[in-house]
């Protein structure tokens, strides 16, 4: 990139590259692991923090696709796209890569007059991938909550904290996690799980 | 082999030996060993120092009680751990450990002069000892006592080893493995509850690993019965069966502390593993089994090598194949003493007497031994031991009837066994906050109601007996799963159990010896050192609450938490006092039951993982330029960019002059970013902060200041208006969670009508600070859609649009006085469009700046950082911004504080800027501010320094200072009384640079 950069550097005959490809992943240099207890980063994607009443939120699911959860803690999902519960007037919105403008414009088109919050969190966010029999157990090594699947069963997401970081965990398959963490927080994150790989990956 | 090692029998592997080092002497063992039984097994008792007389000691116990046998294991430091329990070490090959508390060795210890001198150290000698002259305590007391007391060193080396933590649930958890634990986890684990069962030791089994060879249990022996019980038990896949596990606290909510050692036990461990983990169980409901504790006597000289308790060496013999001796005397006010005398005769060691305290011993197990021919004294005590490296005699007196001794009678012998009965293990459930109550029977405490989901079974619960063991472990279990919600696959059950009767006893106390008390010391502690004569002494002295007497003489007070000294000290008090036993009440149990490592609480927490490091998008390209970084809160921020050659205020002053003079570029990522949107975003802002909102047109920005409800400025920072209802607000670094929670608070609490909502967007967007002449320049390439012209984008605007094709929310703002933009782009892009910037940027001689240089910037042109300027007690008007208030607004937080007289006296401390009089002297911050530097001392101090540079656009140091009334001392020359000197400065307004803010405009 710097190379690239630098032959666009020729006196005042200056013009900004197209850098709409350019992304650089607070994960990325942690890509391609492979074990037993398999730990991944996620791949970008399209994320919205939704927040409002009754009409907005109905109004939401219809303008989304996705009917959002009223069920404490629990993810509806279809066509890529996952609505998942955070609080009584919040969800988080989640799609493909590459659509934050272009869908954050219709979805407030379709909510126009309707009180309501959408902000866009797709670069805030970054999720970690965990899968393999061991992958509540490396969850459980920092986080108190009970992943047993009778407590925590497939479906069901909650911010929670892991170790000293605020992170979302939500179960997408018996041996399957979807983890939410800001960005910053990743590499911590990643270095914890790293730890629980270690012991738990060769099983 | 050692004639101390039986041909036949235990729970050792004989076919694998081991071979390890103690003080630095090669021994032989095998798997299935603890250091004390290998130890034992080679006919070595004496394995330490005590604590303050220096004497030798031996191992006294078999388990966690262990009081003496304190040894430092590892062969290096990084691997080294002092105060290990020889007794719960479990023997590997290659082990290294070595005593403590000895010099230059153990057979000859200078500190042994102690013992001579023991008349000099009195319970509570320090207080008396110590006390004059003063000066001396820190000097020479302290130092002197601190080397000379204490049992292990700590190691040098940092911990080579790893240590993982888990959390775990279940619906009922048991402690304790031995026959009431497994029957517990039997009972609860078949109804498909979430078992978990942990114990202390190598295997499962407890007390029924050194069972006698004729115990039965439905026909099967001990160890066949465990073996079947485990068994069954791993069959169940909601069972978790934890080995080498203690169980050290009990928290509130049936929340429990379990430390696992994964690998101490193995030579090579495997990488992957841990070397411990600590478990934190929540449980819906808690069995406790977790047994009873042989109690010692007290007699003189009761703490010889060779002093064991009875149930110990029986449990050396039949569960290690150890011999402990070769010649026993048996003292004893228990009939399980008896049982020890059984097995140790058929372990070929000679009985030469068994002294009961007791006037009949009369039971099944007191005939069993008069059978085998081995002689039994009733009403007789022991009254003390003869020996230095290991005991060669007892004396054995009768008891007259008013309960002294008479007189002794000499034994020769290599072992001395004492039981004074069992005290129930009730740590865990005292922890839990359970009320215990005492058993005359046992002469111990057992449990009573806990406010906890528990129960206790088997000895703890003060079960004797093994078949009552067992249905009270079945009861328990069955009544812990039913609680949990579980009903259905539980039946009774009757067992069959071959045992002998025991008629059980007891004694707590000083035993009768007839001898000088002044010439006998008769161990109560013997991890502190303490006697019946110190208790005694405390008493004379005064004190009477048991917690009291405890402190005094520290009994109790060691690594064991008193786990053999508590009841005998309460005996002793009982008899000096005349007082029953439970009116003296008990010392409260404090976790952990035994000592955990500080590895296993630090856990993942360490070096790298210690803290979350929050580090922006251009971090790294921060970090390839050589910049040095500065931890703001979690944040890891670029602090200056030092050239070849250059340190921080070289830098600083090179960075700090190409700003002005050209353009910098600065990562202002870490900013605080809240995005407030709602139909009512405007009226929210209105009551949050001080400033007034409804007319800020969309497009345009403002800076914002946030007061508390006391009216004290919390935070600042500037506010986009990036539609009608939507406002992009910025925080400082530090106290963005902070202003989060307290809107937050508001909108749920005070104002849940509103229809505004918060979402945090600080690390949705990279922001990168262009700030200069040339400011506009750099940018202007690079953004096709916004226009930047001064016309179209005055300073305080936001227009959004896109910078090298990506999407972006730029302000025209400015922190340092230069004409400034500020490029929000979203996170991932960050690096990107910061390159992109950046080789832009260098066509005007450009730098990238740190925090340091933002921070002299500022200063110049008098912009308060919050936390610096102001500590939490300064109000707007203190700091300069009574113009930022809405004067208009109805209300908004820390409107009403304000209102009160005091906050606007004169007399509060202002901000002001200060230029040292000699033109160069940069002051320190934080230095105070006097008004008459003649004054005597102390001196009145009227203000503070808040801030202070070097500027070298302006070729002198400036300070911003917060002084009392000082906006009418403006002019006047003050005071900064440093040590050695005396700085004087003149008092002028906070702003020092460009004044009319030309530049800001341009």
């Amino acid at each position: 990139m710097t190379e690239f950069l630098g032959t666009e550097l020729s006196g005042t005959e200056f013009s900004g590259a197209n850098l709409a490809n350019a992304r650089t992943g607070a994960l990325d240099r942690f890509a391609g692991a492979a074990s037993a207890l398999v730990v991944t980063p996620g791949d970008p994607a399209t994320r919205f923090i939704f927040r409002g009443g009754k009409a907005a939120q109905a109004a939401m699911g219809d303008a989304f696709g996705i009917a959002l959860p009223v069920q404490s803690c629990r993810a509806a999902t279809g066509q890529s796209r996952a609505a998942l519960w955070l609080g009584p007037d919040e969800w988080l919105l989640t799609g493909e890569d590459g659509q934050a403008e272009t869908l954050f414009a219709a979805l407030e088109s379709a909510l126009a007059g309707v009180p309501h919050s959408l902000v866009d969190i797709s670069h805030r966010n970054i999720s970690i991938l965990l899968s393999g029999p061991k992958a509540a157990a490396a969850l459980n090594t920092a986080c108190p909550l009970d992943l047993a699947l009778e407590s925590f069963p497939v479906g069901m997401c909650t911010r929670t904290v892991f170790g000293k970081a605020e992170v979302l965990i939500w179960r997408t398959g018996d041996t399957l996690f979807h983890l939410e963490t800001w960005r910053s927080f990743g590499p911590y994150i990643w270095g914890l799980l790293s730890l629980a790989q270690r012991e738990y990956g060769a099983l | 082999m050692s004639r101390f090692r039986l041909p036949k029998g235990g729970r050792i592997d004989r076919a694998r030996p081991i071979s390890f080092r103690f003080d630095g002497k090669s021994y032989g063992g095998f798997v299935g060993d603890t250091l004390a039984s290998a130890l034992i097994a080679n006919g070595v008792h004496l394995v330490g120092r005590s604590f303050k007389y220096h004497r030798p000691r031996g191992i006294m116990t078999a388990g966690a009680d262990e009081m003496n046998a304190l040894v430092g294991v590892g062969a290096d430091q990084t691997r080294y751990t002092p105060n290990m329990r020889a007794t719960l070490v479990e023997l590997y090959h290659g082990l290294v450990a070595e005593s403590q508390n000895r010099w230059p060795s153990l057979g000859f210890d200078v500190g042994a002069v102690n013992d001579f001198l023991s008349p000099f150290f009195p319970a509570g000698f320090y207080y008396k000892t110590f006390m004059w002259p003063k000066p001396a305590w820190k000097q020479l007391y302290e130092p002197v006592i601190r080397a000379a007391a204490g049992l292990g060193k700590a190691p040098t080396a940092s911990d080579a080893d790893r240590y993982m933590q888990c959390y775990a649930h279940c619906d009922v958890l048991v402690v304790g493995a031995g026959p009431a634990g497994l029957a517990a986890a039997l009972a609860a684990a078949e109804t498909g509850a979430r078992v978990i069962l942990c114990d202390e030791q190598r295997e499962f089994g407890g007390s029924l690993l050194a069972s006698d060879t004729d115990t039965a249990i439905d026909g099967l022996s001990a160890i066949e019965w465990v073996a079947k019980a485990v068994e069954a038990l791993a069959r169940h896949e909601n069972v978790t069966l934890l080995t080498r596990t203690t169980a050290f606290g009990y928290y509130p909510h049936n929340f429990l502390g379990l430390i696992e050692r994964v690998t101490d036990h193995v030579a090579q461990p495997d990488p992957a593993l841990p070397r411990e983990r600590l478990w934190q169980v929540r449980a819906k409901e808690v069995v406790l089994a977790t047994g009873a504790l042989e109690r010692p006597l007290v007699f003189p000289e009761n703490d010889r090598p060779g002093v064991m308790l009875a149930d110990a060496a029986r449990t050396y013999a039949a569960r290690y194949a150890a011999r402990p001796g070769t010649r026993a005397v048996i003292a004893t006010a228990h009939d399980e003493a008896y049982r020890a005398a059984l097995t140790l005769k058929q372990a070929g060691v000679q009985i030469a007497a068994i002294a009961d305290m007791r006037p009949q011993a009369e039971g099944e197990w007191p005939a069993a031994a008069r059978a085998a021919g081995i002689e039994v004294m009733t009403g007789t005590a022991i009254t003390g031991t003869r020996g230095r490296m290991r005991v060669s005699g007892a004396t054995l007196a009768r008891i007259k009837g008013d309960g002294t001794a008479e007189k002794g009678e000499q034994f020769a012998c290599d072992l001395v066994l004492m039981s004074g009965g069992f005290t129930p293990s009730v740590h865990l459930f005292s922890q839990s906050k359970g009320k215990l109550i005492y058993d005359e029977g046992l002469k111990a405490f057992v449990p009573g109601a806990s406010p906890e989901r528990n129960r206790s079974a088997g000895a703890c619960a003060g079960e004797t007996g093994l078949h009552a063991t067992l249905e009270s472990g079945y009861a328990a279990g069955e009544g812990a799963v039913r609680a949990a919600g579980f009903g259905g696959g539980l039946s009774g059950r009757s067992l069959t159990v071959t045992e002998k009767i025991s008629a059980g006893g007891g004694f707590a106390g000083a035993v009768p010896h007839g001898r000088n008390p002044s010439f006998v010391k008769a161990f109560v502690d013997f991890q502190n050192d303490s006697t019946s004569k110190d208790i005694k002494l405390a008493t004379r002295e005064g004190f009477l609450s048991v917690e009291h007497v405890k402190r005094y003489t520290t009994t109790g007070m060691a690594t064991d938490q008193g786990k053999t000294s508590n009841m005998n000290m309460l005996g002793i008090l009982s008899d000096t006092l005349g007082k029953p036993i439970p009116e003296i009440g008990i010392t409260t149990f404090r976790p952990p039951y035994t000592p955990v490592t500080f590895g296993a609480f630090a856990g993942m927490s360490r070096g790298e993982l210690f803290d979350p490091a929050r580090r922006t998008a251009i971090h790294d390209w921060a970090a390839e330029q050589g910049a040095a970084f500065e931890d703001v809160s979690l944040w890891k921020r670029a602090h200056y960019f030092p050239q070849a050659g250059e340190d921080m205020h070289a830098a600083v002053n090179r960075e700090c002059k190409a700003v002005r003079e050209s353009v910098g570029v600065f990562d202002a990522s870490t900013l605080g970013k809240i995005e407030v949107v709602g139909p009512d975003a405007a009226e929210f802002m209105n009551r949050m902060y001080i400033n007034a909102w409804t007319k800020l047109e969309p497009g345009r920005c403002r800076y914002g200041v946030m007061c508390r409800e006391d009216g004290f400025v919390m935070d600042d920072g500037v506010v986009g208006r990036i539609a009608a209802d939507r406002f992009h607000v910025t925080t400082t670094t530090g106290g963005a969670p902070a202003v989060l929670n307290m809107m937050e608070d508001y909108l749920q609490t005070e104002w849940p009508d509103l229809n505004v909502w918060l979402t945090s967007t600080t690390e949705q967007w990279a922001v990168i600070a262009v700030q200069g002449p040339n400011a506009r320049k750099v940018l202007e390439p690079l953004v096709g859609d916004i226009d930047l012209s001064a016309a179209a984008m005055p300073h305080m605007s936001v227009r959004e649009g896109h910078i090298c094709g990506v999407q972006t929310r730029l302000f025209r703002v400015s922190f340092t006085g230069e004409l400034g933009f500020e490029v929000n782009v979203p996170a991932d892009y960050g690096r990107a469009v910061w390159e992109a910037i950046w080789a832009s940027a260098r066509r005007f001689d450009a730098v990238a700046y740190g925090t340091e240089t933002m921070h002299v910037l500022r200063a110049e042109k008098g912009f308060i950082i919050v936390g610096q300027e102001t500590d939490g007690t300064a109000t707007p008007d203190d700091v300069g911004l009574t113009w930022a208030i809405g004067k208009l607004k109805k209300d908004f937080v820390g409107k009403r504080s304000l209102a009160r007289a005091q906050m606007s006296n004169p007399q509060r401390k202002q901000l002001v800027g200060l230029l040292s009089l000699d033109n160069r002297s940069v002051l320190e911050e934080g230095a105070q501010i006097v008004a008459n530097p003649n004054e005597p001392v102390p001196m009145a101090m009227i203000g503070h320094v808040t801030s202070s540079y070097w500027s070298s656009v302006l070729g002198h140091p400036i300070a911003l200072a917060m002084v009392k009334g000082g906006r009418v001392r403006l002019g006047d020359t003050l005071h900064v009384p440093m040590p050695g000197k005396t700085l004087q400065v003149k008092v002028v307004e906070p702003v020092f640079f460009d004044k009319e803010g030309a530049r800001l405009n341009d």
